[in-house]
């Protein structure tokens, strides 16, 4: 038995349309992690709606606590803190496990800490290894496409950022053009693997030295190669044309990731976020990353996608730091990373 | 008996303690202010005024609709949470129901509402019977004409209880004259204490896990989808 108490955080993620629970032992072991997915709701409409999301989580929620604790054997009494995401995301689907945050921290009069989504993206790592730093994060997902620095523990520095659409939000709009079904990310994934990147499709590396990303031009390029192609009269097979986006995607994350990993001489590069899970993005960071210094870390599939393990994971880092959130605490769809 | 009650469907916010027989207190606002960051600090605030622990609670009342999406749902989920993790019953209760309660003493019919936008509104129709109010037409959502022709069907007189009359008291007074009274500015807002009451008289809901809150409407997605299915 060891002389120190473990901490436990319970850690409660409704940003978008997933309702989830978790419960993170000492900040590093999952002791359980639930995830409800609201995907087969939502597909009907080609994308998340948001009235629905949040309906959705106001029915699953005191559900997935309930099976989150029991799961990992654990009750309210044992419990240090509850940690929840209070952004950013959708206002009203955050309303929900926020607010449910807080009427568990005053029902068992723990202690409540607000947790940044891509804080958590970013900690989802953390459960797979320790992390040192200095820390280069590239993170990716449906609304995200940043690098983080991070000098210390908890402590983020956003060093490039998009400057219209998130990589994951391209990608759906292309699966749209291709008439690929919702969500598209996985299934361009997937063609790509059939296709060869033979089509010449332009990449936004933006001014010498930025860290930015831009997707639109590249999106509008998909577009018009479609349509121009449809006017011809010629056909594009579809793989090559998702191998040919990917490739001017993953060309522009990985050179910028390699380039400021060198620059700012981190020790651990690591992938977040929901697009972390692209097999063509793994690959190539893999390849890059072999022959540098930089350790490259990519959570399990699991750990990409939103769930609540990577919130309590960030929230235990907040925690010790001696963050502490009040019962006035709201959804902060625009919150910042910092 | 201890229950803590909880309305934030509107714009009027309500927390209310009580114990059998006696209103230990309530805390009422009317204010276009978010209920999300302020309607936990209200109970924890009345609670402490009143010295009850959460532990010490046996139910929990909670307004399910209709109102503001946003607003019934942080009222809903703040209520599930404390009667799942407390252990303990919880009881929903239409927030037309509970506003309908300060027409209590009233002879005729009682016509709480809401303002629904678009000419629309949330409304039901309660009478005063042996035993408290009972409802006669259930809640629903109507456009205000169509609702107060159907009211005028009767010869009974009846009381419009809302904080939002000025919207809708010319049309009310064109149609039905003389058989419309309406309620004096401090009826307006929901009590809590009657919200209590009303839930403590009642069986609780079996399930705390499936309780959902009464919004009256389809999302308007889901009624386009359900639309395009049925053609
Ligand atoms: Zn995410």
């Amino acid at each position: 038995m060891s002389d120190k108490h473990d901490e436990i955080i319970l850690a409660i993620e409704t940003s978008c349309d997933e309702t989830a629970v978790a419960v993170v032992k000492n900040g590093r072991e999952v002791l359980s992690n639930v995830v409800a997915s609201q995907i087969e709701s939502h597909k009907r409409f080609g994308g998340v709606v948001p009235e629905i999301a949040s309906r959705h989580h106001v029915e699953q929620m005191t559900l997935i606590l309930e099976e989150a604790l029991k799961e990992a054997s654990i009750t309210m009494d044992e419990v240090d803190a509850i940690a929840v995401t209070e952004g950013p995301g959708l206002v009203g689907a955050l309303l929900v496990g926020v607010n449910t945050a807080k009427a568990l921290a005053f029902a068992h009069q723990k202690p409540l800490v607000g947790v940044h989504h891509i804080a958590g993206h970013i900690y989802a790592n953390q459960l797979i290894k320790e992390l040192e730093y200095p820390l280069l994060a590239l993170v990716v997902s449906g609304g995200h496409t940043e690098l983080v620095l991070m000098e210390a523990e908890g402590e983020y520095q956003v060093i490039g950022e998009t400057r219209d659409d998130a990589a994951g939000e391209a990608y759906d709009k292309v699966a749209r053009t291709l008439k690929l079904p919702y969500p598209g990310g996985p299934h361009i994934d997937k063609l790509a693997q059939e296709g060869s990147p033979t089509i010449d499709l332009p990449r936004a590396w933006l001014e010498p030295g930025s860290y930015d990303f831009s997707f639109s031009g590249l999106k509008s390029a998909v577009i018009n190669t479609v349509h121009n192609a449809a006017q011809r009269g010629e056909t594009i097979e579809p793989e090559d044309l998702a191998a040919s986006f990917q490739a001017s995607v993953i060309d522009v994350l990985v050179e910028k990731t390699v380039r400021a990993a060198k620059e700012h001489n981190v020790k651990q590069v690591v992938l977040a976020g929901g697009v972390a899970a692209n097999k063509g993005l793994r690959k190539e960071l893999e390849e890059r990353f072999k022959d540098l210094s930089a350790d490259l870390l990519i959570p399990p599939l699991q750990l990409c996608t939103d769930n609540a393990a990577m919130i309590g994971a960030a929230g235990s880092i907040a925690y010790r730091k001696g963050k502490r959130s009040d019962l006035k605490l709201n959804a902060n769809p625009g919150l910042i990373l910092q | 008996m201890k229950a803590l009650a909880i309305d934030s469907s509107n714009y009027v916010m309500g927390v209310a303690v009580i114990e059998e027989g006696k209103v230990l207190g309530e805390l009422i606002t009317n204010l276009k202010k978010n209920h999300s960051v302020r309607l936990m600090p209200a109970i924890e605030e009345i609670m402490e005024e009143v010295s009850v622990k959460p532990s010490e609670l046996d139910r929990i009342v909670v307004a399910n609709g209709p109102g503001s999406y946003t607003g019934v749902r942080i009222g809903v989920s703040i209520a599930k949470t404390l009667a799942w993790s407390l252990g303990i019953p919880l009881v929903g209760v239409s927030s037309l129901e509970v506003l309908a309660q300060n027409g209590k003493y009233f002879q005729g019919g009682i016509v709480p509402f809401f303002d629904a936008r678009r000419g629309q509104v949330y409304t039901g129709l309660y009478k005063k019977e042996k035993n408290g109010l009972a409802t006669y037409k259930k809640d629903q959502i109507i456009m205000i004409e169509e609702w107060v022709e159907e009211l005028k069907q009767t010869e009974m007189e009846y009381l419009f209880i809302s904080n939002d009359l000025e919207l809708h008291k010319e049309v009310i007074v064109d149609i039905l004259g003389d058989q419309a009274l309406f309620a004096s500015v401090t009826d307006h807002n929901a009590r809590p204490a009657e919200l209590a009451f009303l839930g403590l008289n009642r069986e609780p809901d079996t399930s705390v896990h499936a309780f959902t809150p009464n919004y009256i409407r389809l999302a308007e997605a889901e009624a386009k989808w359900l639309a395009s299915q049925k053609k």
